[in-house]
């Protein structure tokens, strides 16, 4: 591993001094995808911030009706609180679907926001990548790029966003409260993460010296009829090839509302407001589901080993509005798809 | 590995860090980049812990740190400083296995044993949590524990006897 000097922040606006004096430092949390990174040379910090004793462990209702999530409450915490579990059960699935109970053990709420993508050529820093050197190429887009986007990608890089509970977040339309040197400020969900374009190291428009607080719930968690289905390579313990959360607001057989987001196709979690707003009033049948897959993949494009993700992708999409419709959402231990 | 580069930085001074280890005080004087894997074998010579892929994707180093399971092996030992940590050394009491090492044992829940550290304390881990209570809930939250000589069906059913102990 790397030499870094270690300092240990005391309050919120403490970190944000630290980072703002420190040139080349991070903040670390759960360090679960940091100190990897840095074992592989890929993140060269040369001051890690501990930011893990901060007082943002707090879950809370808000005065709307939704929850406000501090940053540093771990990903396993979360996803077993009593309000998570009746309110918004699409994250508890989403974040059991992910890592490993170790890993949620350690991992916060903020980090998962904030890990980078699980593309091998990023990890490997024999080969170019324009994310983890800026300018070098990408080695992806004519390499094995099986894992990789097929939404929203660009010549620049092809790497898919690696969480499973951003899927969830975005479906939700949560927002992101972050704190900077100008003061505090929040993020809409579909405005935190970044696509690609010319500028692939930049993941998200969380700035340079800016901390994540707290992730906001709003008070609709579609709680009845939802689901998260992730297809992978193996049963548990593997980054998804495609993941769907879905949620519906039905009255009867008729959807009032519908959401869903991919995770797996693009470099931040995937939702296409005409695909959703083509399912609203409409019967929830099989017929309905595959005009909207249609319309959520209508541009989707693969590459030499990843073609394969848009028919799946589009039975995942059938499949989870299906389930959420019904209100049998896929259960995370259970390996057969409902 | 790192790069003996240029741009690495003057080795700052070593940190002192207080855990308490197996119910004993340890006080260790460590680099800012030391895991707790690498102090738990190097620094106090608990070698029972095992370093598998050094990456977080095997769980050969799990421990239990406050009680929860976690990978040693991406975790700093100086982020830990005050901590109560538990190895596998530290699970059997007064000469008396731990339930999970017994069922180990009675079920024959490994061949060449290099996971098992792991195995048992992440199993005491997921006991703890207390969310496991069929075979499949079971391997999912164990999921992060992997045996390459594949116990798996014997793991499971140590962990199962384990928790029956226990109820």
């Amino acid at each position: 591993m790397i030499n870094f000097d270690y300092v240990r922040a005391t309050d919120v606006a403490d970190a944000i001094r630290k980072i703002s004096s420190t040139p080349t430092a991070k903040f670390i949390a759960g360090g679960t995808n940091l100190v990897d990174l840095m074992k592989d040379d890929v993140e060269r910090p040369k001051t890690l911030i501990d930011i893990s004793r901060l007082p943002l462990d707090k879950v809370e209702k808000t005065a709307n009706g939704g929850l406000r999530i501090g940053s540093l409450v771990p990903n396993s915490d979360l996803s077993y609180h009593p309000l998570i579990e009746s309110q918004y059960p699409v994250v508890a699935s989403a974040i059991q679907a992910g890592a490993s109970q170790q890993l949620r053990n350690m991992a916060s709420t903020g980090g998962n926001l904030l890990q980078r993508t699980r593309c091998a050529y990023f990890y490997d820093t024999a080969t170019a990548c324009n994310k983890r050197a800026p300018g070098s190429g990408c080695s992806a887009i004519e390499g094995l790029n099986r894992i990789h986007a097929i939404l929203g990608w660009s010549r620049s890089c092809i790497a898919v966003h690696p969480s499973d509970m951003c899927v969830a977040l975005a479906m939700l339309d949560a927002k992101v409260h972050v704190s900077g040197p100008d003061g505090a400020r929040e993020i809409a969900f579909a405005d935190f993460h970044r696509l690609p374009g010319e500028t692939p190291h930049v993941d998200t428009n969380l700035g340079a010296h800016e901390i994540i607080t707290a992730v906001e719930l709003p008070p609709q968690g579609f709680a009845k009829h939802y689901t998260y289905i992730k297809i992978r390579d193996r049963l548990s313990y593997a980054f998804a090839l495609i993941s769907v959360a879905a949620g519906l607001e039905m009255e009867g057989d008729t959807i009032r509302e519908a959401r869903f987001a991919l995770g797996g196709v693009a470099h931040k979690p995937w939702r296409n407001g005409e695909a959703e707003a083509a399912l609203s009033g409409q019967q929830a049948s099989r017929g309905n589901f595959e005009k909207a897959a249609a319309i959520f993949l209508r541009d989707a494009k693969g590459f030499a080993h990843n073609g394969f993700k848009i028919d799946l992708a589009r039975r995942a999409i059938i499949r989870a509005l299906t389930q959420a419709a019904r209100g049998t959402p896929q259960v995370q231990a259970i390996k057969k798809l409902r | 590995m790192a790069s003996q580069s240029a741009e690495s930085i003057a080795v700052p001074a070593k940190i002192e860090v207080d855990l308490t280890v197996n119910g004993a005080a340890a006080r260790l004087r460590v680099a800012p980049w030391t895991t707790l894997l690498d102090a738990l074998r190097d620094h106090l010579d608990l070698t029972g812990t095992k370093k598998g892929c050094d990456h977080g994707q095997c769980g050969a180093c799990t421990v239990l740190v406050n009680g929860r399971r976690v990978v040693s092996c991406l975790t700093l030992a100086v982020m830990k400083d005050g901590a109560e940590v538990t190895t596998v050394e530290g699970l059997a009491k007064d000469g008396e296995l731990h339930p999970v090492q017994k069922a180990f044992i009675d079920h024959d829940a490994f061949q060449c044993g290099y996971c098992t550290p792991g195995q048992i304390c992440s199993a005491v881990g997921l006991i703890a949590e207390g969310k496991a209570r069929t075979a499949e809930e079971i391997r999912e939250l164990m999921s992060g524990n992997l045996c390459r000589c594949g116990a798996y069906q014997n793991i499971v059913a140590a962990i199962r006897q384990a928790m029956e102990t226990r109820s």
